[in-house]
């Protein structure tokens, strides 16, 4: 099937059903600047779609919203087609929403471990920490995602950049994600390790996990999304399927602001 | 919840990002636990304690040698055991603090007005109600002043967490608020503690378990060493972990047992002078032998207090939920935000528990003195924070032990109690202590970024 033959709409994902989430006229403000303008993107299902922009376009900012750590000024969020109410992290992930932030969000001091189980903490019948138990299911994740890792006593500080965002992906995949989200997965990795980072999101796909990735760099995404929803200043400017536009296209959205005749224009659009 | 986490995602096989393989410059001493490398690693002790320990045994010999053999005495050892006491509960308590990289001046001010509150409650209030000495004097003295610290440290606690106003501020007005709450609790008057019961928290040759149960002690302590080994040990089998050479769990377990066997033979080693033994042994009904009786003091109850603390709250530090998350805050906190922690919650309690703390610092030193006065903890707070940070804990936050502070705490008092040996006045005292305590930063500093 390709984009001229296609019965949906530009913009609209080829997979049938309800979308896995859907961000509906987001809005929130920080200090009087509109971080995040009426913004309105879906995920369907095992469908990875890119969301692109300059720095400081507001993709972060969307992102942290779904994942609970921002609460929108205006907007909804409906999961699976259900309203969600989403007021912190702790609600996101019982949706099976699970974040791997830019900034990879480890407590540095405390081990891998600590850091896979931060928040959901395996207990004891005594009501104490299982340190042991928690240790296992590390080096069983860990051991499937970078069989080389050895640390497991030591604090996530003294790991390097790729270990750590090993244990960053360990934790978001770890607990039954039906949404991840990856912001900047790969903007402190060398290119194999990026590689590496682009093999897994395939894989996740095929089991059916809808992902969100974000990055400033359209070609780190291109080839991995399925659609791409561009920001600029806070607006979306459209939302294009990767097969429907061309790479210049697409960047022509990130830089000039225009969507192509293959993108669902969208209110950040520039008009000419 | 924690039942959904082992039905994990099945994760894909091959994508090892940032394995040691894939990453030439990744660092070395990645090497398997199992093959431990030095005498130190396989022992798997912190380097950072051995060395306060090292530290402390030098201190300790240098002012025997100074102080002309007074230093290294049972009965200046017991004395330092107790005037450690006070200070080292507080300790424990500073270090979570710290670690959440928020501060407490106000420890000493708490000190002062909850021994303040306990001493006026038990000598209005119960005293009257129950009688001389009965039980729940001292139950209800201890549980009030307890509660009194925890809701002053709540309160504390709230206004930085939930109003965002910053810990060194909230807590510098404490320090006034409640040294002159002190004050105004008894109009400045110095209130005699009455209850026998509560006096012995204070230590003195009744406040001491005596040689026997000293022994009882130290056999329980040593049992507790080895079962926790064995505990350690069986747990990690059960995941069939790697596992410390057993030499290296014999050598430690016979290490914590000899440290504890010295120690009661110290505390043992400390007995009453011979006209006090003498009274003593005829008011328990002993018959006294022509050439006088040995009656050793043992371990002193505020020492015992003071360790009991420890325990708990290096416990509640390793094996809680709430001690995971003092950390996880400390090392950073917006992670520890996005993972869903409640961090105002958590720094509300860490002040409740630090005001907790002053106040069994406060039933022990107005009980060393017999008496509360509105004075009293004052400039307590630096001493606190002092062993706190002289014990490794990083003003940086995120890492810290309760040990560690503990043992600050003896090092503090040991700088103090050698120069009052010496004969030192106490405006050099203080000198000695603020370089001392300036000088065992920057020696953990260095050591900091060289382990980096």
């Amino acid at each position: 099937m390709n984009a001229v033959t296609s019965p949906l709409a530009p913009g609209a994902s080829r997979i049938e059903g309800t979308p896995m989430v859907e961000m509906r006229d987001i809005c929130i403000s920080f200090g009087g600047i509109r971080a995040v303008d009426d913004v309105s993107v879906d995920l369907y299902p095992g469908e990875v779609v890119g969301l692109l922009g300059h720095n400081g376009a507001g993709k972060s900012t969307l992102i942290k919203i779904l994942a609970g750590a921002y609460k929108p000024d205006a907007g909804e969020i409906r999961i699976k087609g259900e309203k969600a109410d989403i007021a912190n992290p702790r609600d996101a992930k019982r949706y099976g929403i699970e974040t791997i932030y830019q900034t990879l969000a480890l407590a540095d001091n405390v081990d891998a471990a600590a850091n896979l189980f931060l928040g959901r903490e395996l207990m004891t019948p005594w009501g104490t920490l299982d340190d042991v138990a928690m240790e296992a299911a590390t080096r069983e994740v860990m051991g499937r995602l970078n069989p080389n890792f050895r640390k497991f006593k030591e604090p996530v500080r003294g790991l390097s950049g790729g270990q750590r965002q090993s244990v960053a992906i360990a934790r978001a995949i770890h607990f039954n994600a039906k949404i991840l989200i990856m912001d900047e997965p790969t903007a402190a990795l060398g290119p194999q390790e990026t590689a590496q980072v682009a093999e897994l999101i395939k894989q996740l796909k095929a089991e059916g996990i809808a992902i969100f990735l974000i990055s400033h760099d359209i070609h780190d995404v291109f080839d991995l999304a399925d659609r791409v929803s561009v920001m600029k200043n806070g607006k979306l400017v459209g939302t294009a399927r990767t097969s429907d536009v061309t790479k210049d296209e697409v960047l022509g959205m990130i830089i000039l602001g225009k969507s192509p005749p293959g993108a669902l224009a969208g209110p950040g659009a520039a008009t000419d | 919840m924690t039942d959904t986490t082992t039905t994990s995602t099945p994760i894909p096989a091959a994508p090892p990002p940032g394995s040691p393989a894939a990453k030439p410059g990744s660092r070395p001493g990645s090497s398997p636990a199992s093959a431990p490398t030095s005498f130190i690693g396989a022992l798997e002790i912190d380097v950072r304690f051995l060395g306060m320990l090292g530290a402390l045994a030098v201190i300790w010999v240098v002012f025997d040698i100074l102080a002309g053999g007074t230093f290294l005495t049972a009965r200046n050892l017991w004395n330092l055991s107790v005037q450690s006491s006070s200070i080292a509960v507080m300790s424990t308590g500073m270090v979570l603090v710290i670690v959440m990289r928020h501060i407490d001046l106000s420890v000493g001010s708490i000190l002062g007005v909850t021994g303040m509150i306990m001493a006026v409650f038990q000598v209005s209030t119960l005293m009257p109600t129950f009688g001389f000495n009965h039980p729940a004097v001292i139950i209800l003295t201890l549980a009030a002043g307890i509660s009194a610290g925890a809701a002053i440290g709540a309160l504390h606690g709230f206004v930085i967490a939930y109003l965002g106003v910053p810990a060194f501020i909230v807590t510098l007005g404490g320090l006034l608020v409640w040294r002159g709450a002190a004050w105004a609790v008894a109009e400045g008057k110095t209130i005699p503690l009455v209850d026998d019961n509560f006096k012995l928290l204070g230590g003195g040759a009744n406040g001491s378990v005596g040689e026997m149960w000293s022994w009882v002690i130290a056999i329980i302590a040593c049992l507790a060493i080895a079962a926790a080994a064995v505990q350690a040990r069986r747990q990690r089998q059960r995941f069939h972990f790697p596992q410390k050479p057993v030499w290296a769990e014999f050598v430690i377990v016979t290490a914590g047992c000899l440290a504890v066997i010295a120690a009661t033979l110290v505390v043992n080693a400390y007995t009453l002078p011979p006209v006090l033994a003498r009274r003593y042994a005829e008011a328990a009904g002993l018959t006294v032998p022509p050439e006088g009786i040995a009656i050793s003091f043992g371990f002193a109850i505020p020492v015992l207090v003071a360790l009991a603390v420890g325990i708990v709250m290096t416990f509640v530090t390793n094996r809680t939920r709430f001690g995971r998350y003092v950390f996880a805050i400390g090392g950073n906190p917006e992670a520890a935000d996005l993972a869903g922690i409640n961090t105002r919650r958590v720094t509300l309690a860490v002040f409740a528990l630090m005001g907790a703390l002053a106040a069994i610092g406060a039933a022990i030193s107005t009980a060393r003195l017999n008496s509360a006065t509105n004075a009293q903890g004052t400039l307590d707070e630096l001493y606190v924070i002092a062993a706190a940070v002289i014990g490794g804990t990083s003003l940086a936050g995120g890492s810290g032990t309760i040990a560690g502070a503990m043992l600050g705490a003896l090092v503090m008092q040991s700088l103090q109690s050698g120069m009052v040996l010496m004969r030192v006045d106490t405006p050099y005292q203080n000198i000695v202590v603020g370089i001392v305590l300036v000088f065992a930063v920057w020696i953990d500093t260095v050591y900091r970024k060289r382990i980096k």
